[in-house]
């Protein structure tokens, strides 16, 4: 149970794959339109549940629950090799080596 | 009574829902059955160079400093012809408060919705746009949403819009994040209508004239410090706003001809409304997907009459490659201890190239950068096309595929800019101005001439192309 007034994560459905747009891709129309967005929940409830919550910006929207308390985890990504490699071709035409 | 918000209903009231989110009634501006009148537009909607200056310097914006990077100079003329080789200058925007030059065209917005008394602000953008207009809206105490195009089907979203996701929210917004598709548009139309919300369009003349200042500053400060003008000033171009604003600005501050070149990165092929492809790009923006549907039709955008008309200005256009835009932004960090973003970059990307071709005492300007970090790293982003299957390797950057390989020049000589034959867009422009009328008014016959920066023979020749009659 994840207790009101709580910082969620919710998700929602927004058009159901029949009711996309008639231009969208055929990959694109195969899947429905979904939102995410985040606010304080208004009444206790388990993941999965509708639930409302409070954006933001103040406005009451509902969706199913999916995640309390939301983190962002983005990072400088793996190790890339050629980043480094990157380097080595710069300073050898800067030194004026051959290519 | 509740509004109907089917697809459809919620589309058919785009109109009204645009005239009461940007306080512009774009009929007053219409002038034959394509044209419309684009100077007054901006005249009596926008504000002044002057007025302009002032709002930004007050809030956290403009004044960038230009940069002459003489290591990637030298870097140029050891692959250029003998005496070839350009001085290379950026203006480091991503130290407008936000992070890019979009700041300039978030602060006139915010100021704006601010004096009509708006409540929020609301803006569609999955790039730096959303911070910027979250970093003003914060000042001018605005409630703020972002509408993001974020993840694909499986949930997975591309680093650099979570790490704008993040900014924003750091700034007090709120961030709608949405899956793939154009019913984006859809969406936002929702909220503004749900809230009254101001509309913070890129394409206002408000999202457009604050870029001036840009093209301003920049001639004043090439001036300051080199006692001459640039000669080429290179823009990355996606929606238009970047150039169309730059180059109002430097056409209000020098009467001298300064040649204006468009960079996007090439992602030919790549369909941007695609599920599949969304997460195959490196670049979230400055890419053909946006540059050339937007050139060929800039009224494509969320307001009736787009304010960034980019053929007006345009002198050439060039791509780049993302390998070359990964490489070259590695180098500006190696050489110039100067870390940025690799969207910021592209323009970057295309100047290295186009300096190979100028002479040693010409001046070459990179009109902006935008600020790095966790997600929009170049390694976050190399890191994440491995992860979705893009074959990363050096080789020749021509032989790229957009979506399959991502072409890392083996050696620098290989950074090379594509041209795009202007020509060919201008007509492609002018076909989609006239949609499906048959005769056209002299006013609509001299508004395509200066739509397309074209001459009455080039404007007569392909109306002729197309069948279609017209009064002069």
């Amino acid at each position: 149970m994840i207790a009101k007034n709580t910082w969620v994560r919710i998700h929602k459905i927004i058009l159901r794959p029949e009711e996309r747009a008639e231009n969208v891709p055929d990959d694109t129309k195969k899947v429905p339109f979904e939102m995410w967005d985040k606010g304080f929940l208004l009444a206790e409830a388990n993941l999965g549940d509708e639930v409302q919550v409070r954006t933001a910006s103040g406005r009451i929207i509902s969706g199913n629950l999916l995640e309390a308390n939301p983190a962002f985890h983005h990072d400088y990504g793996d190790f890339v090799l050629e980043i480094l490699q990157i380097g080595d071709i710069i300073k050898t035409t800067m030194n004026g080596e051959p290519q | 009574m509740t509004r109907d918000l089917s697809y459809a209903a919620v589309l058919s009231r785009k109109n009204a829902i645009m005239k009461s989110s940007v306080g512009i009634d774009y009929s007053r501006y219409e002038t034959g059955k394509i044209s419309f009148d684009y100077e007054r537009l901006m005249k009596e909607t926008g504000y002044d160079l002057t007025a302009i200056q002032a709002i930004q310097q007050a809030h956290g914006v403009g004044n960038t400093p230009l940069k002459e990077l003489p290591n990637l100079t030298a870097l140029v003329r050891k692959t250029a012809p003998e005496g070839k080789g350009a001085r290379l200058f950026i203006k480091d925007e991503a130290l407008n408060d936000s992070g890019s030059f979009k700041a300039r065209r978030a602060s006139i917005s915010c100021y704006h919705a601010k004096k009509l008394g708006f409540e929020g602000v609301i803006t569609a953008t999955s790039g730096n746009y959303g911070a910027a207009v979250a970093s003003q809206a914060a000042k001018y105490g605005l409630k703020c949403i972002i509408v993001q195009e974020c993840y694909d089907s499986h949930g997975i979203g591309q680093p650099e819009i979570i790490e704008k996701a993040r900014a924003c929210e750091a700034y007090g917004a709120e961030v709608v994040q949405l899956s793939v598709g154009p019913e984006l548009f859809y969406h936002f139309l929702c909220l503004l209508e749900s809230t009254g919300y101001f509309n913070a369009s890129l394409y206002t003349p408000f999202g457009v004239s604050g870029i001036e200042t840009l093209g301003s500053e920049l001639i004043q400060d090439c001036l300051r410090q080199t006692g001459r003008l640039p000669d080429r000033v290179v823009v990355t171009n996606a929606g238009g706003g970047n150039l169309t604003g730059t180059a109002r600005g430097i056409r209000k501050t020098t009467d001298q001809p300064i040649e204006i070149v468009g960079a996007s990165v090439n992602l030919k092929g790549l369909h941007m409304a695609s599920d599949h492809d969304f997460n195959r790009k490196s670049f979230t923006t400055g890419h053909t997907g946006f540059g050339l549907p937007f050139m060929t039709n800039p009224d494509r955008s969320d307001v009736p009459r787009s304010a960034a008309r980019p053929l007006r200005y345009i002198d050439r256009y060039v791509t780049v490659h993302q390998g070359e835009v990964f490489f070259i932004t590695q180098a500006l960090t190696l050489l110039e201890g100067i870390e940025r973003g690799p969207a910021g970059n592209v323009s970057l990307a295309a100047a290295f190239s186009l300096a190979k071709e100028m002479d040693r005492d010409q001046i070459i300007v990179v009109q902006e950068t935008e600020y790095t970090g966790a997600g929009k790293h170049h390694q976050a982003q190399l890191s994440f096309a491995r992860k979705n299957g893009i074959d990363i390797r050096f080789g020749n950057p021509a032989e790229e595929i957009p979506g399959s390989s991502i072409i890392l020049p083996q050696r620098v000589d290989l950074i090379q800019a594509v041209d795009l034959d202007l020509t060919h867009i201008r007509k492609s422009a002018i076909k989609n101005a006239i949609k499906d009328q048959r005769h056209l008014e002299k006013v609509d016959f001299a508004y395509l001439v200066e739509e397309t920066n074209t001459t009455p023979d080039f404007v007569r020749e392909t109306l002729r192309e197309l069948q279609v009659d017209w009064e002069e």
